[in-house]
């Protein structure tokens, strides 16, 4: 057998344009237009691959997607791990090696070609250049509608007219209401549409199925289809005189195209005219038809039925969505009539059904006596149609030699569903432009230019950046953040808060509305006062913290944890339109329209009256938990007594143009007392320090205010509130609760970490709660925990174990409040 | 993608939206009079048919309303949406 390519012909290659490729190590030449596989039959290169289990040789069987032996791995000019070579469109400079079915990553970084996304919105989507594809796009472009033709091929006859013909597109799968995406794939880049279409025109063909026989898998064997597509595609005549096996008619017309109508030399096996034959030759090219499949991907993935026909020995379409048609070959219309053969007994165990998953009939006939009788069973035990190929030549073979294993009809079971992407999809692809910088917004404050220029360390709290701590030279995190600690405690510290949510609630119900969504009364709120409050889920666990303050009787300020702000204010208009419209009430979220920057420490008060500011700041005036609009630093501000670190402590909110103005004029005030901007780790230790718990830190969703020691917060009259009737479960009120409590250790108590009453030095081990938050207090000058332990509030004095792997640290449980319990400091 | 109608937007893909579960499921007007089961009952349970099934939608990168839909859940296919303040068609 020898394949080489002749003088002339080939529709879809430019003689004019030689490209150079290499192959497994070996220079060869090419043309443009041909594929990879086309160029590789006309250098006589026939075989080279290998099966991906058994290692057997194999060859080029197909031209299409539907290969099944030749993948390789593209290495220049793009990278691409694994890929059908009937598929790789050639380009000058190509590298590519022989894969057997499994990909390989690099370790390093490899060139990728620009990924992109694009939207349409069409009237009629056609899948498939062929014939009657190209015959249904013109008919819907001259009926006015907008029409994307895509076809999966690197050649594909012009688009007619008014119809965006997108060739080396692949459609990888369809969903409801006409959703298709497709993958564009050139040399350039990859770039995966998203279409969305009233009406979706299936005209994906027909792919021809092989026959399984003893040594049906060795190269030289290949679909006649293929041999006639590369004849007369690509010029290239795989062999002067091929043998023949078909079922049908057109297994002869492609080979007699192969052989240019030359004399009928070689075996021809017909099983049309002789149903059983035993002379198959061992060698040499040999074509195989055995019958032809309409491609029904597609259509089976969106609920499509499909029927078995008798004369075509092949499934065609039944019902489907209304939105979808068929047509053409993939319709059942051009099927050649087929003698309904599916394998030539013989040695089955090399009778190859799945060629990627090296199965064969004898590991088909395994599983029906193994008691397995669903095609789904069998293809689960053997894997079959499970690979890159997702069963494009094995499907309806493997489904017909179960029905004709067990006796059933032909009829009795169809095959598998192949599921998207219909070929491999890079990840780069997926994610297209959206790596790197562009993978995921990010959010700064207005002063964050001066924490970089300060050496911040940042951390992200969700799309926020935030100064995580400012170590000075030679400072490691644990003595930078005792350094911004202790100045909080001993003089005063500022800390950039703008990332809080902020929510401005107005209306002449907004009293009434939060009185429903926080568990206290703000209805009861004086204009000029501020409320801490928890906000609950209807099952009674705490779902989010923050304060309201009142601006007038109908207007709120309300703040959420920097990472909630979305889903409060989502959770305020999912109640106001869904449950109460009647109540008169607007939501707006400000968090971008004001900046934040809290100064907390005994020496506050002095700071800020040293920046200057209109304010009475004296505690008589301007009470804890009190806020007043004016002037800091000639800047229009609303400064709020509010404290996170329980110290004498305000939050001054500024339009966010003028922040970094306060920030700097503070930090200038304060120079004098030592003022040290501190980030949010030094802010965590102060506040654990203090006992004040953070939602999703030291809560999970599974924790109540009573869970907390914070019962307090809970309003007690008859109103309701969300989660109110919660409280009252049996559950929510058992007695053996986890429960909040301090630990104090001598060593590090690691996030997480379980807690138990003995350490058996066996897993597992009755655990009775986990710690939640940890810490080196600076103040305390020892580690600190906060802890989440069934009856937590009963065990204090007692010490409970957190055994770790290697070692078991003991813990006193103690009150949650480490620092100043009394709560003296927060006046100054 | 489902195509979904927003009752304010029209046609848009169903990336915009967020479901919201069964419809007409009226917060209890006196949550205190009911048993824990019945409390229990409207928390967590809901129906889950063959076919048409009013549900809630949140059109949340959009026009941010909620409104309702009848959408058969054998087929995906929305029969009716419709605002929070019409009456189920
Ligand atoms: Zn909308």
């Amino acid at each position: 057998m020898t394949a080489r390519r002749l003088p002339d012909g080939g529709s879809w290659i430019d003689r004019s344009r030689p490209l150079t490729f290499r192959f497994d190590g070996e220079e060869y030449e090419g043309f443009e237009g041909d594929t990879l596989a086309s160029a590789l039959l006309a250098n006589d290169v026939t075989g080279g691959f290998r099966s991906p289990i058994l290692g057997r040789p194999r060859g080029i069987m197909t031209a299409g997607p539907e290969e099944p032996n030749a993948f390789v791995e593209v290495s220049q000019p793009w990278f691409d791990p694994i890929v059908a070579a009937t598929m790789v469109e050639l380009v000058d400079g190509l590298v590519a090696e022989p894969r057997a079915g499994v990909g390989r990553l690099p370790s390093t970084r490899v060139p990728s070609r620009r990924a992109e996304h694009r939207h349409i919105s069409v009237e009629t989507l056609v899948v498939g250049g062929g014939l009657s594809g190209r015959t249904a796009a013109s008919a819907a472009a001259s009926r006015g509608d907008r029409v994307v033709l895509v076809d999966e091929r690197h050649r594909m006859n012009d688009a007619p007219d008014d119809v965006i013909g997108l060739p080396r597109t692949t459609a990888l799968g369809i969903y409801d209401d006409g959703y298709v995406i497709a993958l564009e794939s050139t040399p350039e880049l990859e770039r995966l549409w998203h279409v969305r279409a009233d009406h979706v025109v299936l005209a994906t063909g027909a792919t021809e199925r092989p026959i399984a026989f003893a040594g049906n898998d060795r190269p030289g064997v290949m679909l006649s289809t293929a041999a006639a597509v590369y004849r007369r595609h690509f010029g290239v005549k795989v062999d002067e005189a091929p043998a023949l096996i078909t079922t049908n008619d057109v297994g002869l017309v492609a080979r007699a195209m192969v052989m240019d109508g030359g004399p009928e030399e070689g075996p021809v096996i017909n099983f049309q005219i002789d149903p059983i034959s035993d002379e198959l030759p061992t060698d040499g090219s040999l074509l195989v038809s055995g019958g032809f499949n309409p491609n029904l991907t597609l259509w089976r993935a969106i609920g499509g039925t499909v029927e078995y026909h008798r004369r075509f020995a092949c499934f065609v379409p039944g019902k489907g969505p209304p939105w979808l048609k068929v047509a053409g070959m993939a319709n059942g219309e051009h099927i050649p009539d087929c003698a309904p053969v599916w394998y030539v007994d013989g040695e089955r165990t090399t009778a190859f059904v799945d060629l990627q998953r090296d199965q064969t009939v004898a590991d088909i006939a395994d599983a029906l006596d193994a008691g397995l009788t669903s095609v789904e069973h069998v293809k689960r035990a053997t894997y079959i149609g499970t690979a890159i190929d997702q069963g494009r030549t094995s499907g309806v073979l493997t489904a017909a030699i179960v029905n004709q294993m067990l006796g059933t009809g032909p009829d009795a079971q169809g095959p598998t569903s192949a599921r998207p992407p219909a070929v491999p999809v890079p990840y780069t692809t997926i994610a297209g432009p959206d790596r790197g910088d562009l993978l995921d917004p990010i959010r700064r404050t207005r002063i964050h230019p001066w924490h970089e220029e300060h050496s911040a360390v940042f951390e992200d709290v969700g799309q926020w950046k935030r100064p995580r701590y400012f170590p000075r030279t030679g400072e490691d995190m644990d003595a930078a953040v005792a350094r911004e600690c202790l100045a909080v405690r001993s003089a005063a510290g500022v800390l950039d808060a703008s990332t809080l949510g902020k929510i401005e609630v107005i209306g002449p119900d907004a009293a009434a509305f939060l009185d429903r969504m926080y568990t206290n009364r703000m209805s009861t709120l004086a204009v000029g006062s501020i409320r801490y409050g928890f906000m609950l889920g209807l099952d009674g666990m705490v779902a989010d913290d923050g304060v309201a303050m009142r601006l007038a009787d109908d207007r709120f300020f309300v703040t959420t944890t920097t990472g909630n702000a979305a889903m409060v204010l989502d959770r305020f208009e999912e109640w106001l339109q869904t449950e109460w419209p009647e109540l008169h009430v607007y939501c707006t979220s400000v968090t971008e329209q004001w900046a934040d920057v809290a100064i907390a420490g005994p020496k506050a008060r002095d700071v800020l009256g040293a920046l200057g500011t209109d304010l009475d700041l004296s505690p008589g005036a301007f009470p804890f938990m009190t806020f007043r609009d004016g002037a800091v630093a000639g800047i229009a501000a609303r400064v709020a007594r509010v404290s996170f670190t329980g110290e004498l402590s305000y939050e001054i909110l500024v339009d966010g143009r003028r922040a970094l103005e306060l920030w700097e004029a503070l930090l200038r005030a304060g120079n004098a007392i030592g003022i040290t901007p501190y980030g949010t780790e030094a802010m965590h230790a102060l506040r654990a320090e203090k006992g004040f718990v953070i939602v999703g830190q030291d809560t999970d969703g599974t924790v109540t205010p009573d869970d907390l020691g914070m019962g307090w917060i809970v309003r007690k009259d008859d109103s309701d509130f969300i989660g109110r009737r919660s409280l009252r479960r049996a559950d929510t009120s058992r007695s053996d609760r986890k429960q909040l409590v301090g630990l104090l250790s001598d060593h590090l108590l690691p996030e997480g970490a379980q807690l138990v009453e003995e350490d058996t030095g066996r897993t597992p081990m009755a655990t009775i709660g986990h710690v939640t938050s940890s810490y080196r207090s600076p103040s305390l000058d020892r580690p600190i925990a906060l802890a989440m332990v069934a009856r937590g509030r009963q065990r204090h004095g007692q010490t409970i174990l957190a055994p770790l792997p290697g070692s078991t640290i003991a813990a006193d449980v103690v009150s949650p409040v480490f620092y100043d319990p009394e709560g003296a400091r927060h006046d100054g | 993608m489902l195509l979904i109608r927003c009752p304010w937007c029209g046609p848009r893909d169903e990336i915009e939206f967020r479901y919201g579960g069964q419809a007409h499921i009226a917060y209890p007007a006196d949550p205190d009079a009911l048993s824990d089961a019945d409390w229990a009952d409207f928390l967590f349970m809901r129906d889950n048919p063959r076919g048409p099934f009013r549900e809630r939608w949140y059109h949340v990168h959009g026009c941010r309303r909620w409104f309702n839909a009848v959408r058969d859940t054998s087929t995906h296919r929305f029969v009716a949406t419709y605002r929070i303040d019409e009456e189920p068609v």
